[in-house]
Parts: structure tokens; sequence; C-alpha cells
């Protein structure tokens, strides 16, 4: 090689042309690129500008929300009604029961209170010991919840199921079906892939039984059908019939979620701990279970999502949750003719837990995405 | 190459420029990637662009057929500078074959239809003619009997062969590779580069983006080393390799020569 | 010589086969205990399990059948069935083609380059699809349309078609004469068959000399012409009705009372925000790669779109699209809260509540779902299969 050689003389870096950066740029490339773009931009303009200033004038600038009676939204037609929401706001959240004992609100206080400082840790990435925290929330808390918000022991008055109602209900019929249904789903998912034939076809014709009806059918069969399943004298509660039939719908779809886990195992896996000398439930409990388990979250919260706002049918078997609270509500004598108002609220309410929860099924997907790429 | 992928207009004999860029200068964001690019291509030029990742080089010749759109300076391919003007793009691309590092090749269509596809819906040949030309093309890259696969059940190397067969069904005027051969295995890396060494010997104008400097010292009339986003030196194979003039493409070469 | 033999207990064949046939044993049992009690428990309230009440006469109205005419004091039991599935199945089918409509319309919104108009597809599908149905249909309803849309002296013209608060108002059309309108719909077929080997020797002819004819015009004009001439030239035989205003609402033509008007716009709104999001998954699971090849072959956007985007999106997005179809038909037995008389309202409340006969109502009203999920199951398997041949 030569001895004459040249240094390399790096050219400054510009700033680009003023036309290519900064929200100038950005507002003609995202939203005047071309003519179609153009037009659909002034399109959905006007459609903005059309229903967006009275929506907001409706919902938040012309709105009622002081005093305690229909006096005030009946004065002011041109806003929504909050007042009437504000007024029945603890029947909403907690039913007839404990608003209309308001000595014994603290109880469905605590349990959501109690459920939040559970829940808020696990979202979070750095918790240390999330395991635990899982098994406490699914096995220990479930029997908090009973303690407290039936009631019958530690001096604790008993309520009446007949009278629970709002998003206490909701909550509970929600919870008491993930928590029931995910053990029956994981039997079923390895009843799914097991190499005995009948244990197989059993598993399938069940699933997909379940999986096949709606679950309007299936509050309907809860309740009608299951006191005649059992020899007279055999009572349900109403609530517990309910739970009933949703642990049953949702164990086939968890077992489903479950059954992705299971699929994605490298069958490495299953081998390697055949070679150690693992039995079955050794290799399962210990081995493949804990890795699909992981994998399968995502599509376990889904379902979730699902079963949380399908818990809304059963205002049609008579039990007043979140949703049939607010109908109620909206068609007493003090508040009829509120409607909008009462749905509203209870859709927000509805889509508050269903967005967050499904905005974090997302987030892990993409983490457990990159886990497996990085492995 | 025989007569049906030979160059359009082979008869003009002028030896003006095919490419010709001028002050070239694009930015990603404010991120400036390529400064005061200018570059001229010769017909039936074989230009090896090379130099480290991030230096702009895969950038540059994807501002060729427009993948990318460059803020200032001009790019005149074939006569006809490449402007927002959709028509123009086109049909310079048309006329402009590229191959691409992870092939791109259709998993929904044949090989066959792979290579079919462009020449009917854009040249508007009959389907037995583009499947002549196809087959002809397959032929050349060896894997004619691969015609009715489907691109997932080839290798890695024959699938980049079929993404070659396809640039040329077009008959291009020039052909644009960008890394070809840095997803292969080093038993395929040969198999494609014998293809792009018999199509450079059939007369083909080709700009490489590539590190194999063995392809480079036997095919290229031109290597350039690119850096910081700017051609730092261009030179003839021999000097380039034998007697570099600046001290960054030295110690670029001694880098990707010592193993 | 003797072979050491295994115990019985540890031989794993066996063991299997005892676990497989107790546990089939105890399922048999569980169902067949269930089932006696339940016949017990059914003839200690006074009502035999038989399927004799099929003939017997409703006693109940059921207000909207279309397809089937309900007359109070003739209409069987087994009737008021066929009519709830056939109200199932219409909300069902209107559902889906509105559905698929909207639905791919928002998600390749969704997808666009209009930041204004993704984020608006984003607001849309985040909005409906994290909210019960129920509290959709029933907001909708009775916050709504009910509340809102204007007695029929008033409705709502959009051209032939009227919306009022009874529901949604549509011309439809009748046969005026039998032989002539067979006559008609023999020519439309014939003249359908026509374009179709037109077409194929358009398609053979493009493939020898490519040169292609815009066979899609050719034949719209021909099979619109012809159907307009013959029609003319049988002298009409078929006729609209035109629905008209009468005292208290409009009479003839098509109906869709409110609450089916509801249940549908509910469906089709909650749905399609799934199958947008199918949609969007599909379109957006194209690599960049595949779009750059196809440009840099020269593909204008439409060929690019319709040669390599959509045959590779729609594998992704037709599978998860069926089965929204499937829960689209099992979420219109909400209707119930609404009182559109589909099969769940009208056969396993109304009919169950009248005669009792739980076993046999609930039984046939879940086979008839399961029917539809093995359809959708089927259809899903071939899709599948054919796609799998074709590669990949």
């Amino acid at each position: 090689m030569s001895e004459n050689s040249t240094n390399f003389i790096k050219i400054p870096d510009r700033e680009p042309p003023i036309n290519s950066i900064g929200w100038l740029a950005w507002i003609r490339h995202n939203l005047f690129g071309s003519t179609t773009n153009t037009i659909i931009t002034v399109l959905f303009f006007y459609f903005f500008y059309l229903y967006i200033p009275p929506f907001v004038d409706w919902a938040i600038l012309n709105a009622n929300i002081s005093g305690s009676d229909r006096s005030v939204c009946d004065a002011n037609k041109a806003g929504a009604c909050w007042t009437f929401i504000k007024v029945r706001l603890d029947q909403l959240l907690f039913g007839l029961y404990f608003a209309t004992n308001p000595e014994e609100i603290w109880r469905p206080i605590f349990v959501f209170a109690l459920f939040g400082m559970l829940v808020v840790p696990l979202v979070i990435d750095s918790t240390p010991h999330k395991k635990w925290l899982l098994m406490i929330l699914l096995t220990i808390y479930p029997v908090i919840f009973i303690a407290v918000v039936y009631g019958g022991v530690f001096g604790i008055p008993v309520s009446d199921t007949g009278q629970w109602g709002g998003l206490l209900l909701t909550f509970a019929l929600a919870f008491v079906g993930i928590v029931l249904a995910l053990p029956l789903g994981i039997l079923l998912a390895l009843g799914r892939r097991s190499e005995m034939p009948i244990v197989r076809a059993l598993s399938i014709t069940y699933i997909e039984f379940w999986r096949g009806t709606p679950l309007i059918t299936i509050l309907f069969m809860a309740s009608v059908m299951l006191p005649l399943f059992f020899p007279s004298g055999v009572e349900f509660d109403k609530v517990v019939r309910a739970m009933i039939g949703i642990t049953l719908f949702q164990s086939a779809y968890t077992a489903e979620a479950v059954r992705g886990g299971l699929q994605a195992i490298d069958k490495g896996q299953n081998e390697a701990s055949m070679a150690l000398g693992m039995g079955y439930w050794r290799r399962t409990m210990l081995i493949v279970l804990p890795q699909a388990l992981k994998i399968s979250i995502p599509s376990i919260v889904n379902t979730f999502i699902a079963l949380f706002k399908d818990t809304s049918l059963v205002s049609i078997i008579g039990l007043l949750d979140l949703l049939k609270m607010s109908q109620n509500a909206s068609r007493s004598l003090d508040w009829n003719g509120y409607d909008i108002e009462g749905y509203l609220f209870a859709g927000f309410v509805f889509w508050i837990f269903c967005f967050g929860m499904s905005s974090y099924s997302q987030k892990l997907e993409q983490k457990l995405d990159t886990d497996r790429r990085s492995e | 190459m025989t007569s049906t992928t030979a160059p359009k207009n082979s008869i003009d004999t002028d030896n003006a420029p095919i490419i010709t860029i001028d002050k070239l200068n694009k930015w990603y964001g404010k991120f400036h990637v390529l400064k005061d690019i200018d570059l001229s291509v010769n017909k039936t030029e074989k230009i090896v662009i090379c130099g480290p990742s991030g230096s702009g080089k895969s950038t540059l010749i994807r501002c060729i057929n427009r993948l990318e759109v460059h803020q200032e300076g001009s790019i005149i391919v074939d006569g006809t500078e490449l402007t927002d003007d959709v028509k123009h793009i086109n049909e310079i691309r048309s006329d402009v074959g590229m191959v691409f590092q992870h092939f791109n090749l259709f998993p929904h269509l044949t090989v066959l239809e792979n290579c079919t596809l462009a020449p009917i819906w854009v040249r508007k040949k009959s389907k037995i003619e583009a499947d002549e030309i196809g087959m002809e093309l397959l032929t050349k890259v060896r894997i004619p009997d691969q015609a009715h696969k489907y691109p997932g059940q080839l290798s890695g190397g024959q699938q980049q062969r079929v993404a070659i067969a396809r640039a040329l069904c077009m008959q291009p005027r020039v052909m644009l590779f960008d890394e070809p051969t840095s997803a292969l295995d080093p038993e395929m890396i040969k198999e494609v580069l014998e293809t792009m060494i018999e199509l450079a010997e059939s007369g083909m104008t080709m700009l490489v983006v590539t590190h194999e400097m063995g392809f480079a010292n036997k095919v290229a009339d031109r290597v350039i080393f690119m850096d910081e986003g700017q051609i730092v030196e261009q030179n003839d194979p021999g000097n380039f390799f034998n007697n570099p003039k600046s001290d960054r493409t030295k110690l670029f070469l001694s880098q990707i020569l010592e193993h | 010589m003797k072979k050491t033999s295994i115990p019985l207990h540890r031989n794993p064949k066996l063991r299997s086969l005892a676990v497989q046939v107790s546990l089939l044993f105890l399922v048999f049992y569980a169902l067949f205990s269930l089932y006696s009690t339940t016949v017990s428990n059914l003839e200690d309230r006074g009502i035999k399990t038989s399927i004799g009440f099929f003939d017997e006469i409703a006693p109940f109205k059921v207000g909207y059948s279309p397809f089937l005419d309900f007359k109070l004091g003739e209409t069987t039991y087994i009737e008021v069935f066929f009519i709830g599935v056939m109200n199932t199945l219409l909300v069902a089918i209107l559902g889906i083609i509105a559905a698929t409509f909207l639905g791919f319309f928002i998600g390749i919104l969704r997808t666009s380059n209009n930041w204004i108009a993704s984020k608006f597809a984003l607001v849309f599908v985040e909005t409906f699809r994290n909210m019960p149905l129920l509290l959709q249909i029933m907001f909708w309803n009775f916050a709504i349309f009910l509340a809102f849309l204007p007695p029929p002296k008033k409705s709502i013209e959009m051209g032939l078609f009227y919306l009022n608060s009874r529901g949604l108002h549509t011309p439809l059309p009748v046969i005026e004469d039998n032989i002539l309108s067979f006559i008609w719909f023999g020519i439309i077929i014939a003249t359908i068959i026509g374009a179709f080997i037109f077409a194929k020797r358009a398609k053979n002819n493009f493939e020898r000399t490519g040169k292609s004819v815009p066979v899609f015009y050719y034949s719209l004009i021909a099979i619109f012409g012809i159907g307009f001439l013959s029609f003319f030239a049988l002298g009409k035989p078929l006729g609209v009705e035109i629905p008209v205003l009468g005292k208290f609402n409009f009479k003839g033509g098509g109906q869709l009372p409110l609450p089916l008007f509801s249940l549908w716009f509910a469906l089709t709104v909650y749905t399609s925000a799934f199958i947008a999001e199918n949609v969007r998954a599909g379109i957006s699971s194209i690599s960049k790669g595949q779009i750059e090849a196809a440009r840099s072959i020269g593909l204008s956007r439409a060929q690019m779109v319709r040669m390599v985007i959509l045959p590779q999106a729609l594998r992704v997005v037709i599978p998860p699209t069926i089965s929204q179809y499937l829960n689209l038909t099992k979420n219109s037995s909400l209707a119930i809260a609404v009182g559109f008389e589909e099969v769940v309202a009208v056969w396993a409340n109304i009919s169950l509540n009248q005669t009792g006969q739980a076993l046999i109502i609930i039984a046939m009203t879940i086979i008839f779902y399961e029917c539809c999920s093995l359809l959708t199951s089927f259809i899903l398997n071939m899709y599948n299969k054919r796609v799998q041949i074709a590669g990949r």
C-alpha cells in the first residue's frame, strides 16, 4: 500500500430543507399528502365540526351536576344530567344493600381497594415476586372477598345476595368466573392435548359445546334448569346459579387460551424432561405448564375482557348488575327520561376496565414477543 | 444475454451516462444520510459500492428507483428526472431492476408467476409470451425445474436467483443489487455470485452494494467507498484495493480483508 | 425360560385404558342421572317430557314473521320455533353483510396514511369493542332511536326508504305474474352464465395475446341491458311494493320494526369494530419488503393492491372474520332485551315459560346454535385447506 494517503474530511451535517421537517411538513405529509388525502381530511374536519362542539356543550359545558333532585336538570335541558349519576352513585357502584346500609359501605370499598393494591403492582414491570402476588389474588383474595362482602364471620352481618348489584356484582361475577374457570380450563386444555383418545374426545366435546352456545342460553339454562338437575330440596341462590353458568362457559374459553400456550411450547421441553425420567404430571406441572401459562396470559386476559362485558347479560335473568342498575335508575320515577346519561355512565365504566385490560394485554404480548425473539 | 433480454434500445451507441446523480442530499427526519453525492453511471458499467453499515450506500441505490425520496439535488435515469410524477416513477421502475437483501418474493405466487406478474400487467405481454421469457430466465439462473413451486419451498440461494430472474423479466436497462448475499449461507453466496457474474458478462449495467470484495475485484469497473453519507473514494478495483488514497478507506479495507 | 411379566397396574397401556373407560363411565353416569332427575323433577311439577306439545297451538302472539304467516290461534309451537330460527338467520345475514362492509371500511381507514382518518378509525374500534354489546343494543334502541326518531308522519325519507320510531320501511319486490317472472329470472340467469363464458374466453384470449377486454363492465352492461329490455318486453312481471303512509304507520313493502333495526345497527357497529381490527392486522402483516418489491417491478398502486397486498392480507383476515360471523349470530340472541322475536326470545323464553318443557326446548335451542357453529368450523377448515394447497 502506498504512503501518500489523504485524510478523510467529513462534510458537516446540515439542517434539512425547512419544508421537509417540523409540524408544517408533518401536516403536509399526514393530512394533505395527495388530492384524495386532502379531501378525506376536509370531510373529517367538517364531520367533527358538525358533531363534536354540540356534544361537548351537552356533556360538559352545559351539564348539570349540582343539586340532589331532578329539578336542576329539568330546568336546563340543554345539558347532560350528571346530578342523577352523582345522587345514585352508591347504588350504581355497590348495589342496593350497601347503598341502603351506609354503615356497611366500607365493605365493598375495602375489597375494591384491596383488589387495586394487588393488581397495580402486577401491572408494573419492576415488581418482584409477581408469581406470589398473583397466587394471593387468585386464592386468598376471593376468600377475603366472600368474608367481607357476604359476611357472616368476624361479626360482619350477612348481606342479602338478592340485593347485591351494580359494579360490585359485575366484578364478583367476572372474578368468580375467571378464578374458577382457570383450573377447569387448564385441565380441559391438557385433556384436549392428551394422548388418550377418549379423554381427548370428551374434552373437545365439552369445549366446543360451550363455545357453540350463546351465553344467554346458558344463563337461561342455569336459572331454569339448574334447580331441575338436582333432587328437590337442593336450593341455589340466583347469583350462585349465574356464577355456575358463567364458570362452565368461561372454562371452555380459558381452555382454548391455555391450549394456545401449550401449542407454543417447544416439543423439546417435553422430551428433555422425559429424558430426566419425569412422569406425566411432574413434567406437566414443573416444566410445560409454567411456560405455557406465561405465554397464554395475554389470551386469558382477552377472554376475561369478553367475560367482563358479557356479565351484563345477567340483567336479562333478573340480576341487578351495573347495566341493569343504571337502566333501572333512569327509569325510576325520580329520574325518568335520563336514559342517555345512565347508559353513558355504565358504558364509560365498562370501557375504562376493558380498555385498560386490553392495553395491558397488548403490551404484554409485545413484551413476550421480544423476549422470545431475543432468546 | 439473448435478444429477448438485451437492453431495449441497444442500437443507440452514444455514450451518455444512463444514471446521473447531482448534488444529492437526503435526510431521515433531522439525520443527514446522504451528503452532496455526485455520481454518473455509464451504459454497461459495473459499479460496486461498499462501506460500513449506516454509511448510506443502500439509501443511495434505493433513491435511484425512488423507494426513498430525496430532498435536494437531482437524479436523472435514462434521460428522465425523478420527481413526484407517478408516471415517470413507474416508467423508471420498470426500466430499473432491483434485487433485495431479503429476496422479497411474493409468497402467494409460484416461482414462475413471480417472474411473469410484471411483464403481463406492466408490459402488457400475453401470458404465453411472458411464460416463455420467465422460463428462459429461470433456465439462465439454473432453476427451471422449480418453476411451479412456491418461494417458501426453495432454499435462500434459489430464492435470490428467482428474485434476479424476476427483475430480469422486465428487461431492465440497469440492475440494482442491495446486499444480495448478506442474508445467505456461504455455499449459497457462491451460487448467487456466479449468477451475477454471468449477468455482468452479458453487458448489463449494474450497481451492487456488497461486501464481497472478490466479486468487486473480478467484475467491477469502479469501486466506490462510502462513509458518513458521502463518497469517500472511487477508483478501479486494482487501484482501489492496492493503492487506496484515503486513510478511511485503508482502515475499512484492513478490517474487511482481515478475516 | 420365563419372561418377567409386568404387574398389571404398571402396564401403561392397561392403565390408560382403565382410566379412560372409567372416565367415560363416570361421564355417562353423570349425564344419565342429571337427565333422570330432571325428568322426574319436571314430572313432579306436572310436566311430562315429550314432543307432544309441538303440535299444540301457541297461545301468544309473534309480531314479526316475514317468512311464515303467523295467525294467533292457528300457529303451533313448532312453527313458532321455525319463525324464531328464521328471524335469527335474517338478522344474522343482514348483520354479516353490513358489518363486513363497515368493518373493511374502518379497517382500511385505520391503515390509511391520512393521520386523522387512521386515528378516527382507532377511536371507533376502541370505543365499540370495549363496551358490552347488550349495553349498546339498549342504548341505541331506548336512549337514541326510540327517543329521537320522528313519528311515522314525519319519517326520515331516504329515497324509497323511510325511517321512523316504528322502524325502517323499505321497498320490496313482489311477483305479479308467476310464469312471466319465472321466464324473466331464467333470462337473467342465462345472461349471467353467458357473461361467465365470455369472461372465460376473454381470459384465454388474454393469456394468448395479452390483449385485455374490460370484461366486468361489458358483462354489467349486458346483464342490466338485457334485464331491463326483457323486463318491459314481458310486461313488468315483477312489481315493487313501496311502503305507503297509513293512518298510524307505513303499510306494505319490507318492514324492519325498530327492535330489529336497533339490533341490526348495534350488531353491525360492534362486530365491525372486530372485523376492522382483523383487516388492520391483515394489511399490516404484509412486510414492507413486499410493497417495495411490487413497486420496484413497476406495478401501479392499484395493481399492487390487487395482485400483492389483497391476496396475502385476505388469508390473514378471512379466518378470524368468519369466526366473527358466528359470534354475530350468537350475539343476535341479545335481541330479547329489546323484544325482537328471534329463537331465544320466542322459543327458549316465551315457549319455555308457557309449556315448561325445559329439557326439549333448551336442547333444541342449543342444537340450533351448535349447527351454526359446526357449519362455521366446516367452512373454516375448507378455507384453510384450500389456502394450504396454494403454497406457504
